[in-house]
């Protein structure tokens, strides 16, 4: 926490906040970084195979491919996440189920099935983007400012 | 009547007549799973939405303190109770399905001792003969609540704890002498603020609040841990119960003279389920205490015990806006009497 936000505290806050971080377990940083890489991996190797699959049998190019590659894993993170098992391998996998186009469709799919219970307007329409809403928001704010970076300066990519 | 500052003394000593604890599955695989009067295997019990099984929960353990009382819905003067969703709806809904006189309160996952305390008072005061107190809380009501839809994919740290599925009814009368447990005194606790923010771990910022309460249980009262069989604390969890344990010593209370649990740490066997560093919820002291802890009384294991349920009184959106985690206890001593 920063020194500016500390000095409104009191002193006895300080001292507690002081034992309470003492007492705190440690987050496992490195076998979550081990975990995150292994299971991101894995989500991308079988995306690659996946594509492979579409160019070899389905007759797509390897400009093509991309989009029913990522359409089948945007299938199976949804299944996973209607049969319930998604979260757990999040909670073992962290970072690494959570990048993957596999965590966004898990983003939509979980708040859709959560608030289906309220509609499918107001439940199930209003809370599809509740967690992917800003993902898309500061997506998009970041392909603006790039573009604008690329339009100024015309560099990277010739096209 | 007023003891000390914050503590009320029951001197008729209102007894507990009957009570009844409902939960969920994994609170079935957990170790008390043999003191609780109903398991379900089935976290949804047949309803279309989560908050519906909450009530189903909480009316079923009502109905069933009631039996066990044997007595009729009709003649429960009072219920008192609370839960952690919006607007207490869990409660407020199975107060509708009772048609019981109804009084709602809220004091998050203290709400438990808070409920029994109130009740107790009624009973020992005379404003009713027969009163009813209890709570519920869902795992999956509480994290679309609180945290993020069920099945979001989310890696929790080992701070956090797992809301309790479950809940748990009392039904108080006068003291008849026909022994069992009584209530003899409760203490309100105050809300403490040590600034925690972080709502994935709940203990910490709990803690000092059950110190606190604690402390001012001993100084109303007179009594000291020895006094005690057993005292617990509702949910701190591993992490606040150690920060507990310090405070105790850093503020010379002689703990050690009792034992001294959390019934976060009760519930689960941690080295096997899923729970991070425990249980929480406002189910989880109430089904501790009327489950498990009562049967002990009664069975004449533990003559006097200090229940202290602890409750974060924050809600999404007072954390999202960046404020501490304001915290409460409320303690209240059950005693075993011939």
């Amino acid at each position: 926490m920063a020194n500016e936000k500390k000095k409104k505290l009191t002193k006895t806050q300080q001292e507690y906040q002081q034992l309470a971080k003492a007492k705190e377990p440690p987050r496992p940083v490195f076998k979550n970084c081990v975990r995150a890489f292994l299971f991101g991996g894995a989500v991308c190797l079988l995306g690659q195979c996946i594509m492979q699959a579409m160019i070899v049998w389905f007759g797509f190019d390897k400009e093509k491919a991309g989009d029913p590659t990522v359409a089948v894993l945007i299938f199976l993170s949804v299944l996973l996440t209607s049969l319930g098992v998604y979260d757990k391998f999040a909670q073992w996998a962290g970072a690494g189920s959570a990048v993957p186009v596999t965590g966004f469709a898990n983003s939509m799919c979980s708040a859709a099935l959560e608030h289906r219970s309220e509609g499918i307007v107001l439940g199930v329409g209003g809370n599809m983007f509740k967690l992917a809403g800003s993902v898309i928001v500061f997506g998009t704010f970041a392909a603006f400012v790039i573009g604008l970076i690329r339009a100024l300066f015309g560099e990277g990519g010739g096209s | 009547m007023l003891k000390g500052h914050q503590s009320w003394w029951f001197e008729h000593r209102p007894m507990i007549r009957a009570a009844a604890t409902v939960v969920g599955p994994e609170e079935g695989r957990g170790p008390l799973a043999d003191d609780f009067d109903i398991v379900h295997d089935d976290l949804r019990l047949g309803q279309d939405s989560w908050e519906k099984a909450e009530r189903a929960y909480l009316e079923e353990a009502g109905k069933l303190a009631i039996e066990n009382a044997g007595l009729t819905k009709e003649r429960i003067r009072f219920y008192v109770g609370g839960d952690l969703m919006n607007q207490i709806v869990s409660n407020t809904f199975a107060a509708r399905t009772w048609t019981i006189p109804y009084i709602g309160v809220f004091g998050a996952c203290s709400t438990s001792m808070e409920s029994l305390a109130l009740a107790a008072q009624l009973a020992d005061s005379g404003a009713a003969d027969f009163v009813m107190a209890g709570t519920c809380s869902h795992n999956c009501t509480a994290e679309k609540q609180f945290r993020y839809p069920t099945e979001y994919g989310s890696q929790k740290p080992p701070t956090a704890q797992y809301t309790v599925t479950g809940a748990g009814c009392a039904v108080l009368s006068a003291n008849d002498g026909s022994g069992g447990p009584v209530v003899t005194s409760a203490t309100i606790g105050r809300v403490v603020d040590m600034g925690i923010k972080d709502p994935f771990n709940m203990g910490a910022a709990m803690a000092p609040a059950a110190v606190d309460t604690i402390q001012a249980h001993f100084r109303d009262t007179g009594r000291e841990p020895g006094d005690y069989d057993l005292i617990v604390t509702g949910d701190l969890a591993s992490v606040g119960y150690e920060i507990a344990l310090e405070l105790f010593r850093k503020h010379g209370v002689p703990i050690e003279d009792t034992r001294f649990y959390d019934c976060g740490l009760m519930i689960y066997d941690r080295s096997k389920q899923p729970v991070g560093a425990g249980a929480s919820g406002c189910a989880c002291s109430a089904v501790v205490t009327y489950g498990h802890l009562l049967k002990r009384v009664k069975r004449g294991e533990l003559n006097r015990v200090l229940v202290v349920a602890t409750g974060s009184l924050l809600s999404p959106l007072t954390y999202q806006q960046g404020e501490s985690i304001p915290c409460i206890a409320h303690a209240v001593s059950i005693e075993r009497e011939e």
